[in-house]
């Protein structure tokens, strides 16, 4: 009997399939014509369209409009994928072709536009091959909370395997079910308890968001939650304010460690020492050109290559400046207070007249780019590659005071100059490499300030009171004093930022040092015995 | 021939006999403009630009016959970011090498410092720059946006095409920001907007550490409403902002980012494609596609000898202010400044996108606004413009203490003339 059937069956069955596959590819080139109209609307539309025709090619081309390869022929509303090669290939049966390239034009994306796309790309690939962009399609569903979606979450959460995927497709479609007006009382509830143990900033937004329509069950449920993720996220900013604190602090150490030698070792009021950490961030910019025009393959190393460069650039004209204008104003600080002042002058406009006025664009390699997500504390790379960097500069600085000959002589000088001389120590040579060291240290904390700050002229200048702040009050003539100084400063201006505000705060903070610096003017951390002049 | 001392000291004198005496024959015949513009300081970084395309427009209207017969001649002073040394270095514009216009300024704060010197000396200036409005002076013609020329316009996109309904004001601690904000803290309100869902916030000039202002902005925008974030944030401050925006992974399909102060040049120093969708408000962009526009651009990068100089806005409002000061010298045949001040308002001259700009009686002139989004190649793609010009209002309509005033310096000769009492002098 089956097998009597059998043909009229298949026979229908075939016509079903066809039918529905040319409805489908109907649907699917009406809506890729639509990206030909030039519209934002118009566009959107299209988006839509594609996603919902099911069409094999569907996924490429929305893909390919975000980042901004698909292109279309205004003469006959013809849509085209261009590979990142650079081949061209007909949208509308993925056949490679040719075209004119005069003829054609990307099609425009604004932020709605790239809204439908985000969230079409995510209903597409929901079932994609790799685990990471299947996190990112549930992503993309939890943020547009279409409903039109949730068949489609509904049929991958009953295939999936992986578990972290799986919680991301729920979260997703809790999301969706507590948007949606005719989801059931115990869809909602199941979504609340979702959502709580999300317990981020976007899970809160939603639990906040619960329309009044909803059961009274729910609505408590949502509070209940809502409350208890805000309580943990009142914790968590504290916890933020404090690791900000740390990151600030690293960076006054970075610029300050420097002048930490100059100034807090040598004594020389040396107000040129933010012009060092800006050569240093040009001798990156200067690297970084050369890799790009040469060796792009390079440019992830770019910083450790600027690093010894940035160093010797800056030492050297460290040595210079004090062989050439500092040594003949020992003892007499008000010269060269003002002697110093007017080589920062002449550095800042060297380097405009050189390079520009304008800012210089220095890359952050990849491996620096983005942040990671620490029990939802947000922190940055190259936050985090500074404050171990800064690290790793004070240790190498520590050591090489403390166990090399350079770093006795210069303790030696320091300390008594004139015995130290009769023991047969070349004060003046020590003088000039301790500057050239304190001024090349500044030239690698430009290297990472380049990171995080404009590449101008008048970078230096930014950090020429903060570097002294940090050094006169942790001590004059300590390293761990500036190690403790930045960090005190660093953590106190972001404990005081939410509360106060950015301006307000540095104000209290400055208030704060000068009383401190009245009360005890030798900083935290003073020398004492017989090592402190007179 | 050896030189002597005493050969040398006397061919550098003669040298500059000749010089001397050549700079007076030229100045007999030609016409100076003065160009204020810092070039070295922080602000060297924005207006160095400016005194370049001064000396261009000059060179451009020289090879076309000069004005009214004579050659131009710029004079160029650097006032070196210094506000005090504005007024100093306008008064040597005008009383030593009396020039017959100054074209410059760019903060505010510059301009208060030279206002003084011009109406003491009775002379003309171009101010280039978007401000905060509130002011209308006889001998200052604004070329820049006023706030209804720029922040307003958008505001209103944003509420319309994004749907805002949650903002940040974010700013730069200085006048521009405080009055912009105050305007916009008023609009808001207006269109029904609560207390609770606008957040403004102020740092300091040069800021550099926004991670917990960005981690504000993030915590601020996820209650649930469309947020975004309005700034007003000076130059320098904006490349870190980005740089943290961009690595705490705020995009701008979740929180757009709708500048004032950032155009080609700025973005000339970042690394733009985490930034792509963030908007700025101008009313002029390189990319507009316009034959007055490709043909500005061509001139320009050879004037610079670098094809990949950008234009701006500003550059753009001294290319409107300069031709409408040609044509108003032109049209009264003589560069006498009341006489000029007095041809100014109602004068037209083309701007770089299409239109026709005209200056008003309260020296401010007609605008297009344009909605920019940033492009991963550092320029922005236009997503929205105004219908047709937008006139620059000196006084703000939104605000309480000024929306009485007008400035018209043509039949009332009053630059902020209180409509409830008629009577001139404010509020």
């Amino acid at each position: 009997m089956v097998l009597r059937n059998f043909p009229a069956i298949a026979f229908a069955l075939c016509l079903i399939v066809l039918g529905a596959g040319s409805a489908r590819a109907d649907a699917y080139t009406d809506a890729l014509a639509r990206f030909a109209a030039d519209s934002y609307s118009e566009t959107e539309a299209a988006i839509e369209g594609v996603a919902a025709s099911g069409h094999p090619l569907a996924a490429e081309v929305v893909s390919a409009l975000q980042a901004g390869r698909l292109l279309v022929r205004a003469a006959d509303r013809a849509v085209f994928i261009r590979d990142p090669a650079g081949g061209l290939k007909d949208a509308r049966t993925g056949e490679a072709t040719t075209a004119n390239a005069a003829d054609l034009k990307a099609v425009r994306l604004n932020n709605r536009v790239r809204r439908a796309a985000d969230a079409a790309m995510g209903q597409l690939t929901l079932r994609a091959p790799d685990p990471r962009r299947r996190i990112e399609a549930a992503a993309a569903v939890f943020k547009s909370r279409d409903a039109g979606a949730l068949a489609a979450i509904e049929s991958a959460i009953a295939a999936e395997q992986d578990p972290g995927v799986l919680r991301a497709f729920r979260e997703a479609r809790a999301s969706i079910a507590l948007a949606k007006p005719d989801a059931s009382a115990a869809d909602q509830v199941a979504a609340v308890e979702v959502l709580r143990a999300k317990g981020d900033r976007d899970a809160l937004a939603l639990l906040r968001q619960i329309p009044p329509s909803a059961p009274d069950e729910v609505r408590g449920l949502a509070q209940l939650a809502a409350s208890s993720i805000e309580s943990r996220l009142a914790l968590l900013q504290r916890a933020q304010d404090v690791a900000y604190g740390v990151s600030l602090g690293s960076v006054l150490l970075l610029a300050a460690i420097g002048l930490a030698i100059t100034f807090g070792v040598m004594g020389v009021i040396n107000m040129a020492h933010g012009e060092m950490v800006m050569l240093g961030a040009y001798t990156t910019f200067m690297v970084q050109e050369v890799i790009r025009t040469r060796f792009p393959e390079l440019f992830g190393a770019s910083l450790f290559i600027a690093l010894p460069l940035a160093f010797l650039v800056a030492g050297a004209v460290g040595v210079l400046i004090e062989h050439s204008v500092i040594r003949f104003l020992y003892g007499r600080p008000l010269e060269t207070l003002l002697a110093t002042w007017g080589i920062s002058l002449i550095l800042q406009q060297a380097v405009r007249s050189i390079f520009g006025a304008q800012n210089r664009e220095v890359g952050t390699p990849a491996w620096m780019s983005g942040s990671v997500d620490l029990w939802g504390l947000t922190l940055t790379w190259n936050r985090i590659v500074i404050v171990l960097f800064a690290t790793a500069v004070f240790v190498a600085l520590l050591v090489a005071l403390k166990h090399t000959s350079l770093g006795l002589q210069i303790r030696a000088v320091t300390q008594n100059r004139r015995m130290a001389g009769a023991m047969g120590i070349r004060t003046d040579w020590v003088d000039a490499m301790t500057f050239g060291l304190g001024s090349g240290v500044a030239g690698i904390a430009g290297v990472a300030l380049s990171q995080i700050d404009n590449v101008s002229p008048n970078l230096g200048q930014g950090y020429i009171i903060d570097s002294f702040l940090v050094v006169v009050f942790g001590g004059v003539g300590n390293l761990w004093g500036t190690l403790v100084g930045a960090m005190s400063i660093g953590i106190a201006n972001k404990l005081l930022e939410p509360v106060a505000g950015a301006v307000l705060g540095k104000i209290l903070l400055l208030v704060a040092v000068i009383l401190f610096i009245q009360k005890r003017p030798r900083g935290l951390f003073a020398l004492k015995g017989r090592f402190v002049e007179a | 021939m050896t030189i002597t001392r005493r050969g040398a000291v006397g061919a550098l004198a003669g040298a500059a006999m000749l010089v001397g005496s050549a700079g007076a024959a030229f100045a007999q015949d030609t016409i100076k403009v003065g160009v204020l513009h810092s070039l070295s300081g922080t602000m060297a970084i924005s207006e160095t630009t400016l005194k370049d395309t001064m000396l261009f427009l000059i060179e451009e209207q020289n090879k076309k016959g000069g004005l009214l017969g004579r050659k131009l001649e710029a004079v160029v002073v650097d006032p070196a970011s210094n506000w005090p040394l504005f007024a100093e270095k306008a008064r040597e514009l005008i009383s030593q090498h009396k020039v017959a216009a100054v074209f410059g300024c760019w903060t505010s704060v510059s301009r208060k410092s030279v206002l003084p010197v011009f109406k003491e000396l009775n002379n003309i200036l171009f101010y280039p720059v978007q401000y905060e409005g509130e002011e209308s002076e006889r001998n200052v013609f604004y070329t820049g946006a006023a706030p209804n020329q720029q922040a307003i316009p958008a505001v209103d996109y944003l509420a319309k095409e994004e749907k805002v309904q949650r903002w940040v004001l974010a700013g730069t601690d200085y006048v521009y920001p405080r009055t912009t904000n105050k305007i916009l803290e008023a609009y808001l309100k207006s269109k029904g907007v609560k207390d609770e869902d606008i957040l403004i916030n102020y740092t300091p000039f040069g800021h550099a550490d926004w991670q917990t202002i960005v981690a504000d902005i993030k915590k601020f925008g996820s209650a649930g409403k469309k947020t975004a974030v309005v700034s007003t944030i000076n130059g320098d401050a904006n490349v870190p902002f980005y740089k943290e925006l961009g690595n705490q992974g705020i995009k701008a399909t979740d929180i757009p980012v709708v500048a004032f102060s950032v155009g080609e040049e700025e973005l000339a120093g970042i690394d733009t494609k985490p930034l792509v969708g963030h908007l700025a408000a101008w009313n002029y962009f390189q990319s507009i596609d316009t034959p007055a526009n490709k043909e500005f651009i061509a001139k320009w990068q050879a004037f610079k000898k670098n094809p990949k100089a950008v234009t701006n806005d500003p550059m753009e409002a001294h290319v409107i202010g300069f031709n409408m000061w040609v044509k108003a010298v032109e049209k009264v045949k003589s560069t006498d400044p009341d006489k000029v001040i007095d041809a100014l308002p109602g004068t037209e001259a083309p701007n770089l996108t299409g239109g026709v700009s005209k200056m008003l009686a309260n020296h401010h002139i007609t605008k297009p606004v344009f909605i920019g989004e940033i492009k991963d190649n550092g320029q922005f793609d236009v997503v929205w413009k105004t219908e047709g010009l937008v006139p620059g209002d000196a006084w703000s309509k939104e605000l309480d203490g000024s929306k009485d005033l007008v400035a018209d310096w043509v039949e009332k000769k009053c630059g902020n003339f209180n409509t409830k009492t008629g009577k001139c002098g404010g509020a």
